[in-house]
């Protein structure tokens, strides 16, 4: 996959409808799994994912084929995904009851233990979003979803030293909240 | 005390896969992948592909088969669904319906500038009317690029919708179709043309007509022609001809340049 990543800039310049399919290849697993603990469930983080790499085809079509090769894929995508997982936020936090109906109505992809594994995304989504904002984005982005601090760095704007922190205090927080639960 | 790594290691096992269809509804709202389904044209069924700027192919199902076939053919990833979207739904069945493209939307994007215009110049041709090749090469400008035309509308990715089969020899003769030249006169037939007559009257060198009462000429097929009767008929082999005895050219069928 990194080979993939690696090679698709210069494609995506040379040809952008041809190698797009690589891109959402590559990247639309980490990015379903950072939506999912950046909205309130599977429906809106499929959702954040077809629209991120809709905008993203259509930003690749405005660039001009230098600016594409020196793209920093993975950062670049999550930058419009982080975006997106906002906006809908926003919007979520006006209609809360939608929210839950949509929950209920969302249909796991089949078995017994597809809903155990959810159950475990839940639980860390209610945990996660008691951490700032920052802090969760950067959690997230680098144990779940795989990201070097660079690449955080890259898509939120912030530093690499401050996204370390973020890391380091995010995972404190945590600790502390689970001890608690335990006690 | 909970361990670090025993906490990022939970953080690690949630990440899931993309659920299955992710990537073709981006491919599809992007315009890289089609939908398709069958439905019923004009003169039997066919498969017809759409991307979200509109219809990208029409085929005679009789002329692919099975929907693997089609599939196989299509040049783009295309998948299965049971109707179009119920916008396209509504433009595609009244351009079936009444052999004009309407607001029909068509996804011409893959093709050149040049195969585009030809195609958009095509699409104005009303059912029941043909046009030569060379109409079409004059009317966007390009009256040398007559066999260039042809192979245009010979790459026609919208058969029927676009209607090439309304596109003939300059010599009147109904000329090939990239699913036979039988099925052509079908299409035509179907419109309410009876191409052997039409092949009858080109055989005897007549490219256009004229009335003698209001002094214009037309194409044969032309709206303005088929209501000329037999006593104020006159019939030309070439526009000159026409010109010549004092005829000027219809403004609806645009005979001459």
């Amino acid at each position: 996959m990194i080979a993939t990543l690696n090679s698709l800039p210069s494609r995506l310049a040379a040809d952008r409808d041809r190698a797009f399919p690589d891109l959402v290849h590559a990247l639309q697993d980490g990015v379903y799994s950072g939506a999912l603990q950046f909205t309130r469930n599977g429906h809106d983080a499929q959702d954040v994912t077809q629209e991120t790499f809709i905008r993203a085809y259509r930003a690749l079509g405005s660039y001009d084929p230098e600016r594409i090769s020196d793209l920093n894929l993975r950062p670049w995508i999550w930058t419009i995904a982080l975006n997106l997982c906002r906006n809908r936020a926003r919007s979520a936090s006006r209609r809360p009851e939608a929210a839950l109906a949509e929950d209920r109505a969302e249909a796991g992809p089949g078995p017994e233990a597809q809903a155990i594994a959810d159950a475990e995304v839940n639980e860390w989504r209610v945990r996660l979003s008691t951490l700032s904002g920052p802090q969760r984005t950067a959690v997230v982005l680098h144990h779940v979803v795989g990201l070097p601090y660079s690449e955080i760095a890259a898509s939120t704007g912030r530093t690499e030293s401050t996204t370390r922190s973020d890391v380091r205090r995010g995972l404190a927080r945590l600790r502390t909240l689970i001890e608690e639960e335990n006690r | 005390m909970i361990q670090e790594d025993i906490m990022t290691g939970k953080l690690a096992a949630l990440s899931r896969p993309a659920p299955d269809g992710v990537i073709e509804r981006i491919l599809i709202r992007t315009g890289l992948a089609d939908e398709y389904t069958l439905i019923e044209g004009p003169i039997g069924s066919a498969y017809v592909a759409w991307s979200d700027r509109g219809i990208t192919a029409f085929v005679p199902a009789a002329a692919v088969g099975p929907r693997s076939a089609f599939e196989a053919r299509h040049a783009r990833k295309a998948t299965y669904v049971l109707a179009p979207p119920p916008r396209l739904a509504r433009h595609l069945d009244r351009a079936v319906a009444t052999g004009r493209l309407g607001r029909l939307p068509i996804d011409l994007s893959s093709l050149s500038d040049f195969q585009r215009e030809v195609l958009r110049k095509c699409a104005e041709i009303p059912p029941g009317e043909i046009r030569p090749y060379g109409w079409i090469a004059r009317e966007i400008g390009n009256p040398g690029a007559v066999r260039a035309v042809g192979t245009a509308l010979g790459r026609n990715p919208v058969p029927v919708l676009i209607p090439c089969h309304r596109v003939v020899r300059t010599d009147g003769r109904i000329g090939s179709y990239a699913y036979g030249s039988s099925m052509k006169r079908d299409l035509l037939e179907h419109e309410g043309l009876d191409s052997a007559a039409i092949e009858a009257t080109a055989r005897r060198g007549v490219r256009l007509v004229g009335s003698d009462t209001t002094g214009i000429f037309c194409f044969p097929t032309c709206r303005n022609a088929k209501r000329i009767t037999d006593a104020h008929r006159a019939e030309f082999r070439s526009e000159e001809e026409a010109m010549a005895g004092g005829y000027r050219a219809c403004k609806v069928c645009r005979p001459a340049a």
